[in-house]
């Protein structure tokens, strides 16, 4: 518990004022930074002495439109990072909001840390972040000619198209999906003191 | 006479047997030098974090063993230790002795698969039967606990499914076995489960020196993999690398003694570091990592054998009641039912949860807003970030050292796709 108020401190020593919010919760940390100060918040995340980051192990994507069922206010999308520090042995969160929810924009930190490039570019195809200053933002994990994100919220589960092969033409084709989606169990989030628990 | 030169773009993939799995590997060539190494992934994409969006908590969880399907118990643990981490719940001292020894069979079965695999990719074809050998033994455990050899969902959160099994199964007498062979092959499954696994790792180190008999003083294997792959400890913190990748670099890397988890602070063992980064270290560092899980077994099933108690959670929200209580017990029978119909509900919060998974640091981000599935799961796994560093990893190599590369990453589609 020390050391994360050592992490703590440091983080609002280093950052200040940009920093939009720090959260601990579950010994972990998150930080929030706006997206114009993200790839100069990175180097430093990496090179500042008492931080340390030499590490971006994981970048989520991530698509609050439906939380809490649609109570959500604030934008749409947001790149979630895990960092780690060998050197201190400790991890923190940074979540940075892509500021238009249509064209949802973050600056691209391969620079910082060339470990996310694959990540970056999964996020892009699945959730259609466009990380500015990658090098090679292909999509990575769906089919070629894919068209959409897949991940996002407003995506079926069953998808759009589905593919097989046609015996008459001799070879595979695409067309629009024949299964129905179904729930077999609903999404539930209970009121508070639901039963009086 | 001035020869044309030209580049080649070799389509390497996903029907070869040394692709390990379906990845398809564009290889822009040079002569027979590897100017770029474009790995294209996503064939065997099945969207699993957007499928746990849409079920419960429990039922997401045997998507778990089919991400790295040759270290499955391993990955349910990650996703365990989300949900407890989210829910709060601290699991019995005996399942966490339970899932740090299967955590451990499960690395040994994960770097049995990689020797023979990778021994078969430089050439080696003995090294494969014998590892598969010891797997057989492995997956009899597996089968013994939950009744699956592969993908047991034997992890739960709150604990581990059942107890261990006071009878190991026996083989029975067939029409290519008399009963004499039948006796033989079940003289060490008179016992329990522990026994069987007592008995194998007192067996398992003198394998392990035959599987160096065969590898590491040989002259081809040397050949293929010293100096190929090199990763300075820069690169490979940079990069994102971890488990062993990490470690053949020299950086003494492991969640296990860093940051432990479960019972592992109690345990007695070391972790091996490389010094070249390259893949005859990376070799070296796994097969000692193989020693020092069968020791870390060891310590686990002593402690076991000497002590019992509960395996999972008294906490009916989130493990199910006995099936004895519910079938004879009102009260129960509306949790049994409650939890699986409904599932279970996860307070609002966001959790990051990593284990240290045989081929590296494998980590499950969690983000609940309250329901009784997850908002978003995000699966991070190794062999993702190992496969991303295959471009700089394979610059300037020749083609066959790509192989012995894909080898040393000890790549499985089935996380890396996921």
């Amino acid at each position: 518990m020390a050391k994360l108020n050592t992490l703590i401190d440091s983080l609002n020593a280093v950052f200040g004022d940009k920093l939009v919010s720090l959260k601990t919760d579950l010994d972990e940390v998150t930080i929030e930074i706006g997206a114009a100060n993200w790839l100069e918040a990175a180097k430093t995340l990496r090179d500042h002495a008492e931080l340390r980051f030499e590490a971006c192990v994981d970048v989520a994507g991530v698509d609050y439109s439906t939380y809490k069922d649609g109570i959500w206010e604030g934008q749409r999308f947001a790149s979630v990072y895990h960092l780690l520090s060998y050197a201190h042995n400790w991890r923190v969160r940074v979540r940075v909001f892509a500021l238009d929810d249509d064209f949802p924009v973050i600056a691209s930190v391969v620079d910082v840390w060339s470990g996310v490039n694959w990540f970056e570019r999964e996020a892009f195809d699945l959730y259609g972040l466009v990380y500015e200053g990658h090098p090679d933002l292909r999509r990575i994990l769906t089919d070629y000619g894919f068209v959409g994100h897949p991940f996002r919220k407003d995506f079926p589960l069953s998808g759009y198209v589905e593919m097989r092969y046609d015996a008459e033409q001799g070879r595979v084709i695409y067309q629009p999906v024949t299964i129905e989606p179904r729930e077999i169990t609903p999404r539930i989030i209970r009121e508070e003191n639901y039963g009086g628990v | 006479m001035a020869s044309e030169i030209r580049n080649y773009t070799l389509n390497f993939g996903p029907q070869h047997p040394a692709a390990h799995g379906v990845l398809r590997l564009v290889l822009e060539l040079d002569g027979e030098v590897v100017e770029r190494a474009d790995p294209h992934i996503g064939l065997l994409h099945r969207a699993t974090e957007k499928l746990a969006e849409s079920k419960t908590y429990i039922q997401s969880l045997p998507y778990m063993d089919r991400l790295d399907y040759v270290s499955m118990m391993s990955n349910e643990h990650a996703y365990c230790m989300a949900i407890e981490k989210l829910v709060g719940i601290e699991v019995p001292v005996r399942a966490q002795y339970i899932r740090v020894m299967f955590d451990e069979i499960t690395r040994i079965l994960n770097h049995l698969m990689w020797i023979g695999a990778h021994g078969l990719d430089c050439g080696a074809m003995t090294i494969f039967l014998y590892a598969f050998r010891e797997r057989e033994d492995l997956m009899d455990c597996y089968e013994a606990v939950s009744g699956a050899r592969m993908h047991a969902a034997y992890y739960r959160p709150g604990g581990v499914y059942r107890d261990l099994p006071d009878v190991m199964p026996q083989y029975k007498a067939s029409k290519v076995h008399n009963a004499a062979a039948i006796k033989k092959m079940n003289s060490n499954r008179e016992g329990s489960l522990l026994d069987f696994i007592e008995d194998f790792t007192n067996r398992f180190p003198t394998y392990v020196d035959e599987y160096e008999t065969l590898l590491t003083d040989n002259r081809i294997w040397k050949q293929r993999t010293v100096g190929i792959g090199v990763l300075t400890p820069e690169r490979a913190m940079n990069l994102g690398l971890t488990g062993a990748m990490l470690r053949g670099s020299g950086i003494a890397w492991d969640l296990r003694k860093k940051q432990p988890y479960e019972v592992y602070e109690k345990m007695d063992f070391d972790i091996p570091v490389g010094k070249n980064g390259d893949c005859y270290d990376r070799y070296l560092v796994r097969v000692e990592e193989m020693r020092q899980s069968n020791r870390i077994i060891k310590q686990c099933v002593q402690w076991l054998k000497a002590n019992r108690g509960p395996v999972i959670v008294d906490n009916h929200k989130v493990a199910p009641p006995s099936r004895v209580d519910m079938k004879s017990n009102m009260e129960e029978l509306i949790h049994h039912f409650k939890l699986f119909t409904e599932g279970m509900h996860v307070p609002e919060g966001e959790a990051y949860a990593a284990v240290e998974h045989p081929k590296g640091e494998f980590g499950i981000y969690m983000v609940s807003d309250g329901a009784n599935k997850p908002y978003r799961l995000k699966i991070r796994a190794p062999g993702f970030a190992h496969l991303a560093s295959l471009d700089e990893m394979a610059r300037g190599h020749m083609i066959s050292d790509v192989v012995a590369i894909i080898g040393t990453q000890d790549i499985v589609f089935g996380e890396i796709d996921r």
